[in-house]
């Protein structure tokens, strides 16, 4: 291959979203992250003689919810199907899926990259059975069967995305649609959301895709960033060398930073599909896709309208504040309870999402209550405690939670604002810092600064800091 | 009394209702024979005396407090197929060596409830593959007629403990023919439900589309009792359908008049014992004799059925039986990786025919093949099933033999497979339509062995299968 040619890659995911169920796709087991090895289990799930599946009718809803809110056509008619293949993690050594006759087919989502806006258009959305956990011990495996039967919905897109930044931005959006529209918890941690990838290298301008390589089991977005930034650096590279990409199945090596052929024993990849026999094809009736598209969850795009309307918020507030929907439903809360909305948004969007960088954890995790931050708000706003005092009662409420009056008197934050309290302050450090009051007196603001300071110190933080700068400005004319 | 195990349910009950005798002499009655005479038929591969006593003694208590269920305590005896609760399932087979049901199969639990205990399960070929109970893990189940020749099968114990006396009544499967077949070679009643009437949850599957439970008895009347009891729509099964199981009772059937009888032609087949036909066709004149019409039917597709039902059900059975694979319970082999524990286990777990048959559903359901045997035999189906559905609108039942032949004897065809699978022409298609079918005794071979007249009705036909059924048994 001539140096000349250059090479564009084209990319699609399949992304696996685990759906937000009380049980499980074929029986009642509850559809849990996280009890104890093999608890929530069943003859069903466990795939014993003599078991048979029924589907659960919620699993079916959420599936066209989704298929509805990423603009796909709603099947009418759709089958099961039995996938067939023997691995340690399928009780049945199949799994029921769909094959040819998918719940959801087309539609897409728009990104946007760089300033720059793109469709990704889907194939299909399918649903399936999620297969058990196997966990690699030294000289042996062992498998939790919990996970076994969680409903599993899976969305294929069209190869359309060019590069990582898409990818991310679209799994970003996927996530964001999925967990409004309240169809998955969307918890990376718990395995909610796992994608592969299909990438492979054109030159540009070819008609025809490249031969693909398939990296699997990807469960963090910044993963498939890596993975696919490199993957595509490698094809690339390979092809200008004159070399062939293998149609191949390639695993993702965080650590060493690259991915490498998975050359484990591969099963002849047939799946000897047939319908499944134990279960009845899904007829959707108009009606029941009437009253699901009826019932949809408010969105990001009319959430964030709804915030400038309402609340009469910035759109930039909006944009902040919609980004999670935890978040924002945190913002609702709060103000339901206090109605200084843009003081809310603010406390939301410079201390919260502060503090949950730092710590790690998710707003669930977190201590902090909308009645607290509401109650902190009420505080500022009657001078009852400065800024300074109300983030430290706020980083109190974030990781003990608590209520912010107590906390205020516990750790004696109450803002002074008595005037002759002050004051008594303020003499004290013009007295101390003759030099600094001489500075103020001529005009410099630094000066002033300084001895606000010093003020607040003798004060111990407590001074109402306006007060105390009327009362610099006043003694020292300034 | 001392043979009890000799009478039929609804005699027992009539018994029980009066005081005559007590659930605890029954089940000492049956256990006595099984001690007696197991051992040369090898009917029962399982047995818990001891719990069986207890069971009959408890249900005793509970009559005398004023429990009045008409069955309550009654011991009847099922196939190695069904998961009760603490027993052994092991269907025949190696693979299943050490498994205990953790839970109670449906229809099983339908039965508890109206007073049913199990006392044992009945030999069969593994799996259910197979017309001869020949390819069981405990060896041949033999016909009480004469030990030398097959039960049949799959059901192969099931027909031989009624038969021979062994057990009151008993439940088995059927996916192309293992519950009429057998009933037919050693002389007792076997009835196929229509499918869906019957739930499958707890009926280790063999093939999902074709397989249903079904009642073997000593007479018609049993029949009826037993399938009002296992019928019914389970939430547990997406097959199962709600139709409420006839209400059958023998007075209901004394003479045919008004009922016409289809005959097939397709179904007197060359080369089929002469007795047989005969037999067969003997017991449709009394059934004219009886009033009813006899008409000419053609079931012009009846010669793809053994074709169709290959592809299908082992296809089936390919998939069903994967989950055998030592992971989780029964026998494991041990291995270096997980292909080579599956290997080893399945390998010293499965059978023969088993093996076979896996192997054969796997090619048809393989890529390049699906679409020339697994896709053009499920169409082929549709003609079947069409060809019943055109005949039941010129008859309201089918009368027919329900083998070529009688019993043959023990390892007469064991070496010859496909010949095996001839013999299940005239049942398959009932399975392939989801149709009810019952075999009841019409006679026997110049050799001594049994034959059976089968009545195949429409879907949720059984209360007109049962009538001929019962207004023939009546007038022999």
């Amino acid at each position: 291959m001539s140096k000349s040619v250059t090479y564009e890659p084209t990319v699609g995911l399949e992304v696996h979203v685990q759906l937000k169920t009380q049980t499980k796709i074929w029986c009642g087991c509850p559809n849990r992250y996280g009890n104890p090895p093999n608890t929530d289990i069943c003859p069903v799930c466990m795939g014993y003689p003599g078991a048979l599946p029924v589907l659960n009718a919620r699993a079916v809803e959420l599936t066209v919810r989704a298929g509805l809110l990423l603009g796909c056509d709603i099947s009418r008619y759709s089958k099961w199907d039995r996938k067939n293949y023997f691995y340690p993690d399928m009780p049945k050594n199949f799994q029921i899926s769909q094959y040819d006759l998918p719940l959801c087919v087309g539609g897409g989502l728009e990104i946007e990259v760089g300033g720059e806006k793109k469709r990704v258009s889907l194939t299909r959305i399918h649903l399936e059975e999620d297969v058990a956990k196997n966990t690699h011990l030294s000289g042996r495996s062992v498998i939790d069967f919990n996970r076994a039967g969680t409903p599993l919905m899976e969305i294929v897109t069209e190869p359309d995305l060019s590069n990582a930044d898409e990818a991310m931005a679209f799994l970003l959006g996927l996530k964001e649609i999925l967990s409004y529209g309240e169809i998955s918890d969307c918890n990376l941690e718990e395995g909610n959301i796992r994608c592969d990838i299909n990438c492979s290298v054109r030159p540009v301008g070819a008609a025809e895709l490249g031969t693909k390589a398939e990296i699997k089991n990807m469960n963090t977005f910044k993963g498939v960033h890596r993975a696919l930034s490199y993957e595509i650096k490698r094809q690339t590279a390979e092809v200008l060398r004159g070399g062939e990409i293998v149609q191949e199945t390639r695993r993702w090596d965080d650590g060493g930073g690259v991915t490498q052929s998975m050359r484990t024993k591969e099963y002849a990849h047939d799946y000897r599909y047939f319908p499944e026999p134990d279960l009845v094809p899904v007829r959707l009736a108009e009606e029941s896709i009437e009253e699901i598209q009826s019932k949809l969850p408010e969105m990001p795009s009319s959430r964030r309208i709804r915030f400038v309307e309402s609340y009469g918020l910035p759109e930039y507030d909006a944009g902040v504040l919609v980004a999670e929907k935890e978040i924002s439903e945190f913002y609702e809360s709060v103000a339901r309870l206090n109605h200084n909305y843009k003081s809310i948004s603010n406390w939301i969007m410079t201390e919260l999402l502060r503090a949950l960088s730092e710590s790690g954890k998710s707003l669930s995790a977190s201590s902090i209550s909308p009645e607290a931050l509401a109650g902190l708000i009420d505080l500022i706003d009657e001078k009852k405690i400065n800024m300074a005092g109300a983030k430290e009662v706020f980083q109190t409420l974030f990781d003990e939670g608590g209520d912010p009056a107590a906390i205020v008197d516990a750790k004696g934050l109450s803002q002074v604002s008595d005037q002759g309290a002050i004051e008594a302050f303020v003499d004290q450090a013009i007295q101390e810092n003759e030099k600094s009051a001489n500075d103020v007196r001529e005009g410099k603001d630094k000066a002033l600064q300084f001895l606000m300071g010093q003020v607040m110190r003798l004060s111990r933080g407590k001074a109402n800091p306006q007060v105390v700068l009327s009362l610099l400005r006043e003694k020292l004319g300034n | 009394m001392g043979d009890l195990q000799a009478k039929t349910l609804h005699e027992l009950a009539d018994l029980l209702a009066t005081g005559d005798c007590c659930a605890e002499e029954i089940t000492s009655d049956v256990l006595a024979a099984v001690d007696d005479r197991n051992e040369g038929l090898n009917a029962y591969i399982d047995l818990d005396a001891e719990r069986a006593l207890a069971e009959a003694r408890a249900a005793d208590d509970a009559r005398a407090k004023g429990d009045a269920r008409p069955f309550l305590g009654i011991p009847i005896a099922v196939k190695d197929v069904l998961n009760i609760k603490g027993q052994p399932c092991t269907c025949a087979s190696a693979i299943l060596k050490g498994y205990r049901a953790p839970y109670d199969a449906t229809c099983i639990g339908n039965l508890r409830r109206a007073g049913f205990s199990f006392v044992g399960r009945l030999n069969m070929d593994e799996f259910a593959m197979g017309g001869s109970t020949e390819n069981s893990v405990y060896g041949p189940a033999h016909n009480p007629r004469n030990v030398e020749y097959v039960t049949g099968g799959s059901s192969g114990g099931s027909a031989a403990a009624v038969a021979g006396g062994l057990a009151v009544a008993a439940i088995g499967s059927d996916t192309g023919g293992s519950i009429r077949q057998p009933a037919s070679f050693c002389g007792c009643v076997g009835l196929k439900p229509t499918y869906g009437r019957v739930s499958r949850y707890g009926l280790v599957a063999f093939a999902s589309s074709l397989d249903q439970v079904g009642p073997l008895t000593r007479d018609v009347q049993d029949a009826a009792i037993l399938l009002e009891h296992l019928s019914g729509h389970d939430p547990m099964d997406s097959t199962s359908i709600d139709q409420r199981a006839p209400a059958f009772r023998a007075g209901d059937a004394t003479d045919l008049r008004g009922m016409r009888l289809g005959m097939p032609k397709e179904y007197f087949v060359e080369g089929m014992d002469p007795d047989v036909a005969k037999s067969v066709r003997a017991a449709i004149d009394i059934c004219a004799e009886l009033g009813a019409e006899i008409v000419d039917v053609s079931l012009p597709h009846t010669e793809y059925s053994i074709a169709v039902y290959y592809i299908i059900a082992t296809a089936e059975a390919s998939s069903n039986l994967a989950r055998f694979d030592g992971v989780r319970y029964g026998a494991r082999v041990s291995g270096e990786d997980p292909i080579e524990l599956y290997g080893k286990t399945r390998s010293a777990g499965f059978g023969n025919e088993v093996k076979r048959r896996i192997i054969l559903g796997t090619y048809v359901l393989s890529s390049g093949y699906y679409d020339a045997y697994y896709l053009r035999a499920q169409k082929v189906r549709t003609l079947l099933r069409r060809d019943f559905e055109e005949a039941f609108g010129r008859c309201d039942a089918i009368v027919a033999p329900v083998s070529p032949s009688a019993a043959f004897k023990i390892g007469e065809k064991v070496d010859d497979p496909l010949q095996m699978y001839l013999g299940d022409v005239l049942t398959v298609p009932a399975n392939l339509a989801g149709i009810p079918g019952i075999s009841v005794p019409c006679g026997e071979t110049s050799g001594g062995l049994p034959i059976g007249l089968q009545i195949l009705g429409p879907d949720f036909g059984e209360e007109a299968i049962l009538k001929v059924a019962h207004a023939y048994e009546r007038s022999r």
